[in-house]
């Protein structure tokens, strides 16, 4: 059924499409609206069997999602940013236990300095914590890939993140298509776990191992993330076919077949990317793009044919590896062992700067003429940094950085006006 | 279960009137066919009072629930020396997770029994005090408030003896820990420190906190079968002497748990929707040097000459006990 609605609300209805028997809530923007959707559902009695837990913090809600889980139950939960961060420790833990949780993440810069706004630190931050990780293009695949994460999840026992851009899709109203409750149950069955707290048949789930076994249990989780490389194609080919719409899948090419430039991305920047895209072939530039959705298991072998036959690559990349640069790059790189061609790292969006078209047009442009530097940070404001940087040269005191760039944005200076309104303060 | 105190004359104590019930009266620990919930074999120091508090407790409450329990178990001692890979002790369903988030998976759980319609099956936590009145106090204040149906019990050793023996929020004043070494002009744990979770449960007003010895076994199997017995938020302190943290003689476990009721140190009572209801007197009541003289964590005091001013404050915390909680008994 067709909808206007807001991406987050559109996220709710899929996530009770498919049956969660529990839901844990903790407020952080941009996620919130997916589990208050959730929880009105449940109150109203609309989401029948479930069980809606207002939990006292991210660490909580993950825990209370392990308890639910290893008792044999769907379970289900969201958060972004510092939320995800505040839950590491038991992210690590829901992975390392193999509970089929699906999480939303409402893909949220990191402070400090404090920021709301969209890009993907958070998420690659837990790149690494045996989670499967898919990123949505729009809000129609967001939607679509919640139902297909559960069904993923629960094959593999494995806990799988939907990562959507906040704001950029959380917040946006667009046209969906709402698929109908015979439609989701045909596609996900009833949850049957692997491993289940029962009195009737008494297991110990998370003993202690020691390095006679701590090697094969985490092969196993590797292992067990390669053999998704094989079930989220399936998967997703499954899904086009009940639901008639593609959605989801390892990667996308756009374009792709004789470009000599080509763009990665993740998530809602793709639509972006190949609007540009189609404006340089229109002035007969080369130029393709490759969105990744699965980021992890990362599809190397996907990702090498379908940059091979380029000549450079430009990653873009909504996130930081302070003090080397790209993330996405570094999949990226790996999956072209032994290929030569040129490869570039383009940090853009962070802390939801807009990524205009004409700014990646300039980019592209300039990856088309080898002109870029290996890592780039499109639209940095040099003058800032400079002026900055030549503050802190000339004095030690220099005070908190965010507070002195925000102050010559506003006023052209940085100097302090601490003395203004606090004559106490005056010498 | 019915309590039913026997005194037996000639020792004094009501302990040893056991074998003087009816069968179906007698401690769960008596019976041939208990389940044995922290089987035998594990790797517990000897004369470790967590183990001894672990097995009363999930005995009693297995019993109470015909059962059909599930454990939720926080990093520690307990969980460490009960799971070494890949044996397991635990003849329940056991779960352990983190350090700091027994309570909350306990309450996922207890979720997920609820979504499945299983009022039958319940659910306990445990945890060492670290896991308890430190890291895991979130988690463990959101389960209170929530009122969700779980047990949580705390064995508290006074210390993260897991790591080492370090101080935790539960360790008393005056105590050597190898974060309060005893040494320069105040050795050990300070003073005017700590946190008393107990009273602290029932600042939250749910059904049920008591305190519990494992010096008093059936005070605290009476206690885990009333616990049982009600559904929402429930918390159980029992203290559990450890012989390698307290430095004490193993076989001195039991003597040691008593003495710390019976100076007043440790009060034993039970409280309903943030309310005393009742508290166990105290009949032979001892001065604080008999209890503090068995454990070398408190050898500092007791040198030449002994600290005799920071002795007379431990004596005054155990007075104030007795008095709060109305402690000494009166006379028949």
């Amino acid at each position: 059924m067709l909808k206007q609605i807001e991406g987050s609300k559109a996220v709710a209805e899929a996530i009770a499409l498919c049956r969660p028997q529990v839901v844990c809530a903790y407020p952080i923007t941009p996620q919130t609206h997916i589990v208050e959707g959730l929880g009105e559902m449940v109150k109203d009695g609309s989401l029948a069997g479930c069980e809606f837990i207002n939990v006292e913090s991210e660490f909580a809600a993950m825990s209370v999602a392990i308890g639910s889980s290893a008792a044999g139950v769907r379970t289900y939960t969201a958060t972004s940013s510092q939320g995800l961060l505040f839950m590491a420790e038991a992210v690590y833990n829901a992975a390392g236990l193999g509970l089929p949780i699906v999480m939303t993440i409402g893909n949220r810069a990191i402070g400090a300095p404090i920021n709301i706004w969209n890009d993907h630190s958070d998420s690659m931050s837990m790149r690494d914590a045996g989670w499967i990780q898919l990123y949505a293009e729009t809000n129609q695949e967001a939607l679509d890939l919640h139902i297909q994460a559960f069904r993923l999840a629960e094959e593999l026992s494995c806990p799988v993140m939907v990562c959507m851009d906040g704001f950029i899709l959380t917040h946006a109203y667009e046209r969906v298509d709402v698929p109908d409750q015979a439609q989701v149950d045909a596609f996900v069955p009833p949850y049957v776990p692997r491993q289940v707290l029962d009195p009737a048949d008494p297991v110990s789930i998370g003993a202690l191992v020691g390095p006679e076994a701590f090697t094969e249990v985490r092969y196993l989780a590797h292992h067990k993330q390669l053999r998704a490389l094989d079930t989220i194609p399936q998967l997703a080919a499954q899904f086009e076919r009940q639901f008639g719409r593609a959605s989801g899948g390892l990667i996308r090419t756009y374009r792709t077949e004789d470009a000599a430039t080509i763009v990665v991305a993740l998530g809602s920047l793709n639509g972006t990317v190949q609007e540009e895209v189609d404006e340089m072939r229109l002035a007969g530039k080369r130029i393709g793009s490759v969105s990744i959705c699965s980021f992890r298991p990362f599809p190397l072998a996907a990702v090498r044919e379908a940059l091979k036959g380029a000549q450079r690559v430009v990653v873009l990349e909504k996130c930081l590896a302070v003090g080397l640069g790209g993330i996405v790059s570094d999949g990226v790189r790996k999956s072209l062992s032994g290929i030569a061609l040129n490869g570039y790292t383009v940090i853009a969006g962070l802390g939801g700067r807009a990524i205009t078209r004409e700014s990646l047009r300039r980019l592209f442009h300039d990856a088309d003429r080898d002109a870029l530097e290996q890592v780039t940070f499109l639209d940095l404001n040099t003058d800032v940094v400079a002026a900055e940087l030549d503050r802190e040269r000339a004095a030690r005191r220099t005070g908190p950085t965010a507070e002195a760039i925000l102050r010559r944005l506003a006023t052209g200076s940085p100097a302090s006006t601490v003395h203004e309104g606090r004559p106490w303060l005056r010498r | 279960m019915v309590e039913t105190l026997i005194k037996f004359y000639q020792t004094g104590t009501f302990t040893v009137g056991n074998r003087l019930l009816r069968e179906d009266q007698r401690a769960v620990q008596a019976d041939m066919q208990r389940t044995n919930s922290l089987n035998s074999g594990h790797r517990a120091c000897q004369g470790c009072g967590e183990a001894l508090g672990a097995r009363y407790a999930i005995d009693a409450a297995m019993r109470a629930t015909g059962n059909r329990l599930i454990a939720v178990n926080a990093t520690g001692c307990l969980e460490v020396f009960s799971t070494p890979y890949p044996e397991s002790s635990w003849q329940v369903p056991w779960i352990h997770s983190l350090f700091g988030n027994a309570a909350a998976v306990a309450s996922g759980v207890a979720a997920a029994l609820r979504a499945q319609g299983r009022d039958d099956v319940r659910v306990i936590a445990q945890g060492g005090d670290g896991g308890t009145t430190d890291i895991g106090f979130g988690c463990l204040s959101g389960m209170f408030e929530r009122n969700d149906d779980v047990l949580y019990i705390c064995y508290d050793n006074e210390a993260y003896m897991n790591t080492g023996v370090q101080r935790s929020s539960a360790t008393p004043p005056a105590a050597r820990t190898a974060t309060t070494p005893a040494v320069g002009a105040s050795p050990g744990n300070v003073f005017g420190t700590g946190k008393n979770v107990p009273r602290i449960a029932m600042a939250h007003r749910i059904p049920y906190v008591a305190t519990a010895s494992v010096a008093n076994l059936r005070d605290l199997e009476r206690k885990v079968t009333a616990a049982m017995d009600i559904r929402g938020a429930r918390y159980l302190h029992i203290l559990v002497p450890c012989p390698l943290g307290w430095g004490s003689a193993p076989d001195d476990t039991i003597r040691i748990a008593r003495l710390a009721v019976e100076t007043g140190l440790f009060p034993l009572f039970e409280a309903r929707h943030g309310e005393v209801t009742d508290r166990t007197p105290i009949r032979h009541r001892h001065p604080v040097e008999e209890y503090l003289k068995l454990q070398k964590r408190y050898a500092h005091l007791f040198g030449c000459p002994p600290d005799h001013g920071r002795i007379a404050l431990l004596q005054a915390m155990a007075d104030r006990n007795i008095a709060e909680y109305d402690l000494a008994e009166v006379a028949a």
